[in-house]
């Protein structure tokens, strides 16, 4: 959008007045806020003892998952089109002619490198199958790199974790099944 | 000359020229969206994609006459004074329901096609096609069977132009493919018991506008969108057929034919097209070694380049065989290099391999039987350098008069079995022996230096195909680690500054070889003719007598 754009509406910043160039009363009702939140409820947790709680899953972008169809077959079709969305180049995908009659192409081999990846959900949003999705697992730990770059039968046991507590977002959303 | 108006835009037609209307207006730098139509191929008019508006220009009082249907573009002569409007509302509706109606059986399954990312039906769709989709009918499943051993069909991905059948029929004369049933029921198919086997089968693959045919060789193992395509030329036989090489991170994909009128026109060769494994082969051999104390030992490029020379010079007698596989360039340096250590060193052609004959299309095209890209090449050098033509057969008939002291190979084929033990025991004898080849051989066991080279994808350069025409490639990949292209190994053994240039290299052959001498403009993208060259000396020879 260009800034001549006619739906680009104009604001002018206002202008300041006498308790606003004296800046002493901005200090103190910062002040306040910091007392209140002193003797407030807090807000920190303890991890990992105790777990934050996530907003909305259905949105939280963590850990990745290879969902499955109704007969337990990877979903993804080897499309690569999470591949080419992917700003940080970190999902490699070899494809294959499929085993099953009733569909052609599956991916032999998926791998996500979660160190690599800057978990924007790009590659779910282009996803035509809903076959990757983010869950909302974010404690991602590993003692190598190798480790961290997660495999099909990986990714796919992530779901197996999350089906339960995270159903296929596309279906809770009411897109195709 | 005749004058043809395409949306306003007056195109000049020549008098000998039969143009249609979706190439008079390319001219006037139109798109006319087209599926069936090709210029290698009849006219069928029957994807209905190109229909325009057409009419007729009085010469007389210039008024223009326009008829009230719409017509195929492909169908309709570019003649002196016919209007073609292609941008008007009518045409765009017309458009949009042809794409419609191709797309109201069509599976939609271009996640999982080929084609996707170079599919005309997708391209078109975004083009002219309506911003949503009426049918009511979710993505399905194409059924597929096999047309023969490199193609496959998708049968509901098919649009019918019928490309594939009349290239069966006109270009290769197997007519293997056909339509059969009617109607909504049309599909592609083979005759029972006659499967698509003919040599230029894969061809058809690439004629489809759409995913319905499919490469087996290619199949799901790229995106087309992620390869980078190189214009090359094919180094399968001496025809020298234009080609794309398609590769993505350094691994060739595919290869496609590229179009040049005088050389193959818009076809390649089932071999020529798959025949480019063996770059990736796993038993190509890497990292050059030398032979000392009866073993093979590995070395560094560095020091190969520097003991070569020192070694070569105090051999005496050098020979050398120029293989038909190096380019002109890459030739020219060797014999620089071999003639810069001794001025008399003896020159040979390496072994041309010759399997079974030409094989000549009804239209033309020719699959030749010496299958090397550039013998002409080397001749045309070793013609100038050499004087006479020796064989490799007449270099190892040399070898057994026991002047030459060292010997410098080239290889570069794609197999090994350019030699055999005979061969490898007439070398024997002598003091030096260096061999540059892609994979083990005989020759390659007995020599004093194994120097890996580059296939034909690394290599940068030009070849000379049978009929005179010098034409250039461009690397596609880098050579595997440990592997140095010829022309970077003579690069730095002529002490040259940097990395190998071709153009360089091309630019002081063809100052210094007559023969050569029109490559010094360049070479354009579809090749120089060198017979013109000979003409032309042929005529200042005839007039100086």
């Amino acid at each position: 959008m260009k800034t001549d754009d006619p739906s680009v509406r104009w604001i002018d910043e206002p202008k300041l007045g006498l308790t606003g160039k004296m800046y002493l009363p901005a200090i103190i009702q910062g002040l306040a806020v910091t007392t209140k939140h002193l003797f407030g409820p807090k807000m920190t947790v303890s991890f990992p003892e105790q777990r934050p709680e996530i907003g909305n899953p259905l949105i939280y972008r963590g850990v990745h998952r290879l969902n499955k169809d109704e007969q337990g077959r990877v979903k993804c079709v080897a499309c690569f089109l999470c591949a080419t969305a992917c700003p940080a180049h970190c999902i490699d995908i070899i494809a294959a002619p499929s085993p099953w009659p009733d569909r052609d192409k599956y991916c032999e081999s998926f791998t996500i490198d979660e160190l690599r990846c800057i978990f924007c959900g790009m590659c779910e949003e282009a996803c035509p199958v809903d076959a990757v999705e983010l869950t909302s697992m974010f404690d991602l730990t590993g003692r190598s790199r190798e480790e961290m770059i997660f495999d099909k039968e990986k990714l796919l046991s992530v779901y197996d974790q999350t089906k339960d507590a995270e159903p296929m977002k596309s279906r809770v959303m009411g897109a195709s099944p | 000359m005749g004058t043809v108006i395409v949306d306003g835009i007056e195109v000049t037609v020549g008098d000998n020229e039969r143009l249609n209307g979706i190439q008079a207006a390319e001219r006037a730098g139109i798109d006319v969206p087209h599926y069936c139509w090709h210029p290698g191929l009849s006219v069928v008019a029957s994807c209905r994609m190109c229909l325009v508006e057409q009419g007729t220009k009085d010469p007389t009082t210039g008024k223009i006459t326009m008829i009230p249907k719409v017509v195929p573009a492909c169908q309709t002569p570019a003649k002196d004074g016919t209007v073609f409007v292609t941008n008007s509302d009518k045409v765009k509706q017309c458009r949009a329901q042809v794409e419609e109606a191709l797309l109201i059986d069509h599976p939609i399954d271009c996640p999982i096609c080929d084609k996707a990312g170079e599919c005309r039906l997708q391209d078109y769709y975004f083009e002219h096609g309506q911003q949503e989709r009426r049918a009511d009918l979710k993505p399905f499943h194409s059924p597929k069977r096999d047309m023969g051993d490199t193609v496959t069909l998708f049968v509901d991905r098919c649009v019918m132009c019928t490309r594939c059948v009349r290239f069966t029929r006109e270009i290769t004369g197997t007519s293997e493919l056909m339509v059969t049933h009617r109607g909504s029921h049309e599909e592609i198919d083979v005759f029972p018991g006659y499967p698509l086997a003919n040599k230029m089968s894969g061809n058809v693959v690439d004629l489809c506008p759409v995913g319905a045919l499919g490469d087996k060789d290619f199949m799901y193992s790229q995106r087309v969108w992620f390869m980078k395509s190189h214009p090359g030329v094919c180094t399968g036989c001496s025809t020298g057929c234009n080609i794309d090489v398609e590769e993505n991170q350094d691994r060739v994909y595919r290869l496609t034919p590229r179009e040049n009128m005088h050389v193959n026109q818009w076809w390649m060769c089932d071999e020529g097209r798959y025949g480019y494994h063996h770059v990736h082969a796993e038993d190509r051999v890497v990292g050059p070694r030398r032979f000392e104390g009866g073993k093979h030992v590995n070395v560094e490029w560095t020091t190969v380049t520097a003991e070569l020379k020192q070694k070569l010079t105090a051999a005496g007698r050098l020979g050398a065989v120029l293989s038909p596989h190096l380019t002109v360039e890459e030739a020219y340096l060797l014999i620089k290099f071999i003639r810069g250590i001794d001025p008399a060193a003896v020159l040979a052609l390496g072994p041309v391999p010759v399997v079974g004959t030409d094989e000549r299309f009804p239209n033309g095209f020719t699959i030749h039987a010496e299958k090397a890209p550039n013998r002409r090449g080397i001749e045309i050098l070793l013609a100038h350098f050499g004087g006479k033509i020796l064989s490799f057969a007449d270099f190892q008939k040399e070898l057994d008069a026991k002047t030459i002291r060292a010997a410098w190979v080239s290889g570069g084929y794609k197999k090994s079995d350019w030699n055999d033990e005979t061969t490898a025991r007439k070398f024997a004898g002598l003091d030096l022996l260096v061999v540059q080849d892609m994979f083990a051989s005989p020759l390659w066991n007995a020599a004093t230096y194994q120097l890996p080279g580059g296939s034909f994808a690394e290599r940068d350069g030009s070849y000379v195909n049978f009929q005179d025409r010098l034409q250039a490639v461009k690397s596609a990949v880098r050579p595997p680690v440990g592997a140095w292209v010829e022309g970077q190994l003579y690069w730095r053994l002529l002490e040259r500054p940097g990395l190998f240039q071709s153009r360089k290299a091309l630019v002081e052959a063809a100052t210094e070889v007559p023969a050569l001498h029109l490559a010094i403009e360049g070479i354009p993208a579809t090749g120089l003719d060198l017979n013109v060259n000979k003409l032309a000396e042929a005529k200042t020879v005839a007039a100086t007598v």
